[in-house]
């Protein structure tokens, strides 16, 4: 744990040095391209597109679990039940669908922008949240549910004190594959003007220059793996206190 | 498995009784406030925006009276406890009259000989249409079909819009029209996306099986092949697309025979290697579980009736271990389908051609013709595999 924990803080310390003052890392990307290319993207600041994106992601995700998991909650309710097989079969089909042709379809009703962006990263985040959050809810122990039904505790009560604190890391596992899934589709985003880190790629993909399209892949792929280790890290301790068996990976 | 959706369900025999259903009640709000919103859209030509046009100016007085009196029965139906059959029938019916309606729209709508006109649907028919699927979707999972009549019904799905493609109902559309313009290209870049997309996955099958199967012997290799593979997703697909570019051109430039199969720096060659390599996790990952689910009591009484490794490995863990590797593959193909359509980014063509160009040109019927394919083509995908996926796993089919 030690040495991944030192490795990990290394990483991160580039990662925040490099965005701050990309100039500074000009030699490091020199060599992939011709002498008279740029090496670094100078357009907009690499740290107010990185910002931009984090926050188009983090608000879709975050607008997403909230929906996705208080429509889980609803739909395995009893009032709810009439929704139940509709949903897990619209959850299960419904990630079939390309983000880029969510995106394409968002541009007429939101225009240019970061609105196609946001609903297309909270229509497909919705998804897995909900898939995971229903397998989550619906695992209950049924010796587990009895016990707290024959302790008096109320719907409510059971809900929040018993079913929701168990499902919780199942519900975690849905919201981390979920940012880990947007923080790469936001990039698709910038061929609708989104403000994302996709802007770099693109550049570089307009004007045949690799420095570019390196720097914003490895931006994004650098903060994937960090939140997602994060996130794992964050779950293994709700696990450990809460006593819950973790699933297997 | 949900039979018992109706707890509070008294007997019913006897006399009917009008009970409504839950999710009817939402399904009938939706489809009753399609049908006040703007059935088709009419614009002069392709780039200006379009008017709506309501359901009786865009179908005239006799095709809308039909449309509004078969939607609002449909409605009825589905605001209603009814059986699961009944709801699916007349849902499925009124998605093909709504089909083929809209056509009609497009004939209505567009004045004789006008041919800068463009009619497409407008969003009171895209709000009918996802009510009246809905309502199949919900009745399909309440009939909890088997696997292979799902399979069936993708495939009949498929021949009646194949059906109403041919007999030109659509002909006046919009989205046809630009068909029209560029059929051949249609045809070039389905072709491509097709092959990016099983292309990439046979390779990945190809390796990744194997490969898994090594790191299931081989315990070292396995976390660190993961972790690279894990990685790898990690990189936004346009980035990975674009950093293939000079490898490739460089391979294409250096390595004799390469350009004559096809290598190139831009274009398929790339697409198709990012797309093996976003492919290659869920194969291995899925290989690996599937091997380590063996029950070891079927590994002993294998080694007991003295099978080689190679015995038990073709024999008896490989056959267990397929429905999970299946699994893989689904999720695999329904993937790079959807994420071909990137390919058109660096020159490596498909759908995804007419999706950005679209784009570009603010032409959202462009954007239609390659969203629409390649949309349909991941459901299918998906629902079918599923269905195989039920099909090759034993305990599933011996529960039912």
């Amino acid at each position: 744990m030690r040495p991944g924990l030192v490795i990990r803080l290394l990483v991160l310390g580039l990662l925040v040095a490099f965005i701050f003052a990309p100039g500074a890392f000009g030699w490091a990307f020199a060599p992939l391209n011709r002498p008279n290319q740029p090496p670094i993207y100078t357009q907009s600041s690499l740290l107010r597109l990185t910002l931009s994106h984090l926050g188009i992601v983090l608000g879709a995700v975050l607008a997403a679990s909230i929906v996705a998991i208080g429509l889980a909650i609803v739909v395995t309710r009893r009032a709810g039940e009439d929704f139940l097989p509709l949903s897990r079969s619209l959850a299960n089909i419904g990630q079939t669908f390309p983000p880029v042709a969510v995106l394409a379809l968002a541009v007429p009703i939101l225009g240019f922008g970061n609105g196609p962006t946001f609903v297309a990263l909270f229509l497909y985040g919705l998804l897995p949240i909900f898939e995971n959050a229903l397998t989550g809810l619906t695992a209950t122990p049924p010796a587990v549910r009895e016990a707290a039904r024959g302790m008096g505790m109320t719907g409510w009560q059971r809900l929040v004190g018993v079913e929701l604190p168990l499902a919780l890391p199942v519900i975690l596992a849905g919201v981390r594959l979920s940012i880990v899934i947007s923080l790469a589709t936001a990039t698709i985003g910038s061929t609708v003007a989104a403000s994302t880190l996709g802007e770099v790629i693109i550049a570089g993909l307009l004007s045949n220059n690799i420095a570019f399209i390196l720097q914003g892949g490895l931006i994004v792929a650098v903060l994937a793996v960090l939140i997602y280790d994060g996130l794992s890290a964050i779950e293994r301790r709700l696990g450990r206190r809460g006593g819950a068996p973790l699933p297997a990976a | 498995m949900q039979a018992s959706a109706v707890p509070l369900a008294r007997p019913r025999q006897g006399q009917f009784r009008f009970r409504l259903d839950l999710l009817g009640v939402v399904i009938a709000a939706l489809g009753f406030a399609g049908l006040f919103l703007p059935f088709a859209a009419f614009r002069a030509n392709r780039i200006v925006p379009g008017e709506g046009a309501q359901l009786f100016i865009a179908l005239g007085p006799v095709w809308g009276v039909v449309l509004l009196s078969a939607s609002l029965l449909v409605l009825a139906v589905a605001l209603l406890r009814t059986p699961a059959r009944l709801r699916l029938a007349a849902s499925l019916s009124a998605l093909l009259l709504l089909l083929v309606l809209i056509g009609e729209a497009g004939r209505h709508l567009t004045p004789e000989g006008d041919a800068l006109a463009r009619v497409s649907p407008g969003s009171g028919f895209w709000v009918l249409l996802a009510a009246f699927a809905l309502l199949a979707a919900d009745a399909l999972s309440r009939l909890a079909l088997s696997p292979l009549m799902r399979i069936g019904l993708v495939l009949g799905l498929a021949a009646v819009l194949a059906a109403i493609l041919l007999s030109g109902a659509w002909d006046a559309l919009s989205v046809l029209r630009e068909y029209e313009n560029r059929a051949s290209a249609f045809w070039r870049e389905a072709e491509t996306h097709v092959l990016l997309a099983f292309g990439s996955l046979a390779a990945a099958t190809l390796v990744g099986v194997p490969l898994g199967m090594l790191c299931h012997k081989v315990r070292p290799l396995r976390a660190a092949t993961l972790n690279v593979l894990n990685m790898v997703q990690t990189i936004p697909s346009i980035a990975l697309f674009g950093l293939l570019i000079a490898p490739l051109a460089w391979v294409a430039a250096n390595v004799p025979g390469a350009s004559a199969l096809g290598v190139s720096g831009i274009g398929t060659a790339p697409a198709l290697v990012a797309l093996f390599a976003y492919s290659l996790l869920p194969v291995v990952a899925n290989t690996v579980v599937g091997l380590g689910a063996v029950p070891r009591a079927a590994n002993d009484a294998a080694r007991g009736m003295g099978m080689t490794n190679w015995q038990r490995l073709a024999g008896v863990q490989m056959p267990l271990a397929f429905p999970v590797i299946l699994t893989g593959i689904r999720i695999v193909l329904v993937q790079n389908i959807g994420l071909a359509t990137i390919a058109a980014l660096i020159g490596g063509g498909g759908f995804g051609v007419f999706v950005f160009q679209g784009i570009g040109q603010t032409a959202m019927d462009l954007v239609l013709l390659g969203a629409v394919p390649t949309v349909i083509l991941a459901m299918g995908a998906g629902i079918v595999l599923d269905a195989l996926v039920e099909l090759a796993s034993p305990q599933k089919r011996g529960r039912s």
